[in-house]
């Protein structure tokens, strides 16, 4: 809502300053998003007149005048090719100072133009800051325009603009009326409202109107004025209101309705009189019709569509734009007008549905005070008579019994609910007192008040409404703030839980960098990286390269990725955490997932380290450290697998307890060469549940016993994985085996072509006694037969 | 016996002239061993006439004891020097860096959001979290915004089809809590939300954390108490102004915008706050009656209040990041600087 303050202090006008008056409204919740002055800071312009005009002897685009400014006639020089004899004009007199760029104004001086003398300046609009754009021409006055007077008093230039950013339920503030009542209430000021007096009929033609819809239009008044003229100007004092009411003037029959609706917040609707034919119904769409709207779209209507029809068929979209067919136009003689109530539910998401958005829609979507209809069409009328000539008729009522489309009669205020909710007793006077400013019939009763809530007020239904008005208008910033009192008992914690916190400081100290990428990726990406993923799409995506919602976390760490080697970083360490969407939205699983990705050298380089590359086990680690946090290694696992966008020879699904969690793995080349990346990456990415289980951890007694190790290497075929000795080794090593480790792995010379080499070390320990050699012996003789006959391994040297 | 002064001088000399152990064992052995000089004098004492003995054996003692202070010394000396030599040789350059993997960091914005957690959870809430495609009943209706509510407008929404979205706010999670839940609850909801819109200062995505807290006699004063300190700890500055103003959200009533006293100039003006010396952090208000009813609680019993804020526009004015889109281009430049 946006308005000019001067039109405002015709209302109501408190002693503030206009910034005052604005940190007043906004601290009432009227939230002011900007003050503008109307024009920029400028002296000196006077109203002039255009008395001669003649060519200029030496430059074909420059006119010289003969101008009166009403003290003197003066020849000025003019470059503007909109300039005639006998215009009214802004006319800068020397002395005078127009806005410039640095702020610090220009001063007219008199100057010699290709020879001729000019004593003045003849201005356009944007010269002055009138118009933000650079005007074509001069800026040309009504004839009326008295020669002399400073423009400034002439247009009403010591004004603002005021924006107000309104809050859905205050529909009834989107007109001065409403802000005028608001600031009225806030400063305790009665209103100067406009006379509207009941405007007589000059003939008796009217239009008959049907309701056939009285839930969604239970009021609708008209009247017929004939003999308008569509030509006349609008007057430059609406002309300026709309203007600064950020409205564009049109001619004088829409721009009245305008005014009328910034006004007082009714929209009103003209249409050309002889485009109807029969008598209007207030109806809803029926199948198949459609509509040609006044900004020439056409649209088919669908049938919870509230109309305006006649017996051709649609005319309009009730309380949000009429047709083009019966709208007013240049060759309109006689006009219907339109002043009715859309109760807000009829009007609800119709101009969403249709894409539009309209000063009408927005005010009926919001609740119009249904008591305006009459005050609106009689100030429209009286504004068409006199600034268009027309011949008003009687005005017509029609109405119907609704249900749902005012305000609620009346709420109740307990005192007791009141005084907990503001933790502050306010005296009844002062309850009542707000009440009654805000335009509520206030009754006192046992429990504390009765509201009879304001016709334009259709936001307050419910007691909790009134707690908000009373504390609203009291002052949020004058009630008292405490501090919510609580049972202060220690909570259950389950302390095998791993939190996330953890998991991800923990890939912090692994040196990795946390990445936020958007939950939505492109599709193209997550096909190549994960062909024939299922995610759901969106309907109404920001751009196709954000439409799909991820089923990885790859694809947005891929991006990052590709962000970062796009500005020279050749080694980067990143995870993410966060949901990946699976399947179709019927069986929809949002599974919390963490993913990271490396490329570049395992270290920085740096004066120490070697420059190798990170490798699978690197990563592999990183991700081993993250189980290790808390949960029993020996629940996980890792096997040989292969997936579309990762290398088949170095890529592994996760297991835990046997059941998939995630995957890990080297990029494919493949993969990686469609993507035009140019480093090797590895990635890998876990469902955080898994990754957040833990175990509590319970004590064993230390053993004093001696320990026993013995190192073991075995032949194995080249490709058998280690995973498969390791777990006989497990089951043969006996209860007392205390630890086994893989300490080399070998392929090469003394080793057969095919075969390589595993050495694991082995200790075992008994809790209560020293171990035996025969024992271990034993033990050792199991791990070496099992591991030669399940394996084909042979013990080495 | 004579020679004696001239046997402890030689090996005197002899002990300070040895410059390796092994040469000063040596020396013991030549001396003082089995059959070392000294030894040999000891031994020799018995074809002493007996008076003489006394006094030859205490002279040769006295001789040996310091002959074996004297090798004691030397040895000492030896290795504190043969140490110092090896720390000489062992030294390095202290000032060069380090070895190893260097840590990484987390993103701002979750640093952010532990830190409201942590601020939080510190004083009984607890972390609640619900998913991101959400319904239209728990991101609209529950939440008192019914099909076609204007405010339905105030958050542009992602759409997967008729009744299915992206969650705008991370208010579904208040409703889900409550129903799953008896008073009392005490949460924070931290989380990514959504929203069609992308410009210079508003990204498709975000994150936001709400709070909602429902006992018996929750007051609006609970509200600002409990608002006023969290900004208060969260900027570290006990003195920032913190004010309400009226506005309107549908899941609360009274509802208040907060603002806090522009952190960038002091309250001052500055281009940040628009020249008004005020920045608008959060939106609060008490709980919607309505939204307790979808929620099964009893209102008449019960109130509460809530409250929400974005990450990221907390994290710009805490760390002074002046352009919202860096929190998603992940460039590391950028996020090695909140590591």
């Amino acid at each position: 809502m946006k308005f000019s303050e001067q039109w405002l202090r015709e209302w109501v006008s408190p002693a503030l300053t206009t910034q005052e008056l604005a940190d007043q409204v906004t601290m009432a919740g009227l939230e002011v998003d900007g003050i503008e002055p109307v024009a920029a800071a400028f002296h000196g312009v006077v109203v002039a007149e255009v008395v001669e005009l003649a060519p200029h002897p030496d430059a074909d685009k420059l006119s010289v005048c003969q101008v009166d400014d009403g003290v003197e006639r003066l020849q000025v020089v003019c470059g503007a090719p909109n300039v005639a004899s006998g215009q009214k004009i802004a006319f800068a007199r020397v002395g005078a100072v127009l806005p410039s760029e640095d702020g610090k104004g220009f001063t007219i001086k008199q100057a010699k133009l290709r020879g001729v003398e000019s004593r003045g300046m003849v201005c356009s609009a944007s010269e002055l800051g009138l118009d933000s754009e650079t005007s074509a021409g001069i800026l040309v006055l009504p004839a009326a325009a008295p020669v002399g007077d400073d423009l400034r008093d002439y247009l009403l230039l010591d004004d603002s603009t005021i924006e107000v950013d309104l809050t859905p339920n205050r529909g009834d503030c989107l007109s001065v009326q409403g802000m005028a009542r608001e600031v009225g209430v806030l400063n305790r000021l009665p209103l100067q409202a406009p006379e509207l007096e009941a405007v007589p009929a000059e003939h008796d033609e009217t239009f008959t109107v049907r309701i056939e819809d009285g839930d969604g239009c239970p009021r609708y008044l008209g009247r017929v004025i004939k003999d308008v003229d569509v030509t006349a100007e609008t007057p430059l004092w609406m002309a300026e209101r709309l203007r600064r009411g950020g409205v564009r003037t049109i001619d004088p029959v829409v721009d009245i309705t305008n005014y009328v609706m910034l006004e007082l917040g009714q929209p009103l609707h003209a249409f050309d009189r002889d485009n109807l034919s029969d008598a209007i119904e207030v109806r809803r769409a029926r199948q198949g019709e459609s509509l040609v709207l006044l900004d020439g779209q056409s649209v088919e209507l669908s049938q919870d569509t509230l109309l305006i029809a006649d017996s051709s068929g649609p005319l309009a979209i009730a309380g949000v734009m009429g047709g083009e067919h019966s709208g007013v136009s240049t060759d309109t003689r006689d006009i219907f007008l339109e002043a009715a109530h859309f109760s807000p539910l009829a009007v609800a998401g119709q101009a969403r549905n249709y894409g539009l958005h309209t000063d009408a829609s927005h005010r009926f979507e919001r609740g119009v005070d249904p008591e305006l209809v009459r005050q609106a069409a009689e100030r429209a009328t009286a504004l068409l008579r006199d600034i268009t000539g027309g011949r008003p008729g009687p005005l017509t009522e029609v109405s119907a019994t609704a249900s749902g489309s005012a305000p609620h009669e009346a709420v109740v205020l307990r005192r007791s609910r009141l005084d907990q909710a503001l933790d502050k007793v306010l005296a009844d006077d002062e309850v009542s007192e707000i009440l009654e400013r805000l335009g509520m019939a206030v009754v006192e009763v046992e429990q504390g008040w009765r509201a009879g809530i304001p016709s334009w007020r259709f936001d307050i239904a419910i007691e909790e409404d009134l707690i908000e008005e009373v504390a609203r208008i009291h002052g949020y910033n004058r009630l008292p703030a405490r501090h919510p009192r609580a049972h202060l008992g220690p909570r259950p914690d389950n302390e095998a839980r791993r939190p996330l916190a953890a998991l991800r400081n923990r890939m912090v100290s692994r040196g990795y960098f946390e990445a936020v990428t958007y939950s939505f990726v492109a599709p193209e990406l997550q096909q190549t990286l994960l062909p024939g993923a299922e995610s759901p799409e969106l309907a109404n995506p920001i751009s196709s390269d954000l439409s799909v919602m991820r089923a990885s976390l790859f694809p947005g760490l891929i991006r990052a990725l590709e962000h970062n080697l796009n500005r020279q970083q050749s080694r980067v360490r990143l995870f993410e955490t966060g949901l990946v969407f699976r399947g179709r939205l019927d069986e929809l699983e949002q599974i919390p997932m963490l993913g990271a990705l490396v490329c570049g050298s395992r270290e920085p380089e740096g004066w120490s380290s070697g420059n190798q590359d990170v490798d699978f086990f690197d990563l592999k680690g990183d991700l081993e450290s993250l189980i290790a946090l808390g949960d029993d290694a020996a629940a996980w696992s890792f096997e040989a697998a292969t997936h579309p966008s990762l290398h088949p020879g170095q890529s592994a699904r996760v297991l835990r307890q046997g059941q998939e969690v995630g995957w890990i793995g080297k990029l494919h080349p493949a993969v990686r060469a469609q993507l035009g990346l140019k480093t090797e990456t590895l990635l890998f990415e876990v469902q955080i549940e898994a990754l957040s289980q833990g175990h509590v951890p319970a004590f064993k007694p230390l053993s004093r016993y001696p320990e026993v190790r013995r190192d073991l290497a075995f032949l194995v075929d080249a490709g058998q994985p280690v995973q498969a000795l390791l777990d006989i080794l497990h089951a043969q090593a006996g209860e007392w085996l205390v630890d086994a480790h893989l300490f080399d792995v070998y392929q090469g010379k003394g080793v057969p072509e095919g075969r390589k080499s595993i050495a694991l070390g082995l200790t075992w320990q008994h809790p209560s006694r020293t171990l035996n050699d025969d024992e271990i012996n034993q033990l050792v003789d199991s791990i070496v037969e099992a591991s030669r006959s399940n394996l084909g391994a042979e013990l080495r040297g | 016996m004579d020679h004696l002064p001239k046997l402890v001088a030689e090996a005197r000399d002899a002990i300070q002239a040895a410059d390796t152990m092994t040469a000063l064992e040596e020396l013991r052995v030549h001396y003082l061993g089995k059959k070392g000089e000294i030894t040999a004098l000891l031994k020799g004492l018995g074809q002493l006439p007996a008076d003489e003995r006394p006094a030859a054996g205490e002279r040769i003692n006295q001789a040996k004891q310091a002959l074996a202070a004297e090798l004691d010394e030397r040895k000492q000396t030896l290795e504190k020097a043969a140490l110092e030599a090896r720390l000489s040789a062992e030294q390095v350059d202290v000032t060069l860096p380090g070895r190893g993997q260097p840590g990484g960091g987390l993103h701002p914005v979750t640093r952010t959001l532990e830190r409201i957690e942590g601020l939080f959870t510190h004083v009984g809430y607890d972390v609640a979290v619900g998913p991101e495609i959400e319904d239209d009943y728990h991101n609209f209706e529950a939440l008192n915004i019914p099909a076609h509510h204007p405010a339905r407008g105030m958050a542009d929404t992602f759409y997967f089809d008729a009744s299915r979205l992206l969650r705008t706010h991370t208010s579904p999670v208040q409703v889900r809590t409550m129903k799953s839940g008896e008073p009392p609850i005490r949460i924070v909801c931290p989380g990514r939300v959504y929203r069609s819109d992308s410009d210079l200062t508003h990204t498709p995505m975000f994150h936001q954390v709400e709070g909602l807290l429902v006992d018996e006699d929750v007051r609006f004063s609970d509200l600002k108490g409990t608002i006023q300190d969290f900004l208060h700890a969260f900027f570290e500055r006990e003195d920032l102004a913190v004010r309400f103003r009226p506005s309107y959200f549908p899941f609360t009533e009274p509802s208040a915008e907060v603002d806090i006293e522009c952190v960038m100039c002091d309250g001052n003006g500055c281009r940040v706050c628009s020249q008004s010396g005020w920045l608008e952090v959060m939106g609060c208000g008490m709980v919607h009656p309505e939204v307790f009813r979808h929620s099964g609680i009893d209102s008449e019993r019960y109130t509460g209040f809530a409250f929400g804020m974005g990450a990221e526009r907390l994290a710009m004015l805490r760390y002074g990041v002046n352009d919202l889109r860096l929190f998603f281009d992940n460039d590391l430049r950028f996020l090695q600087q909140f590591a």
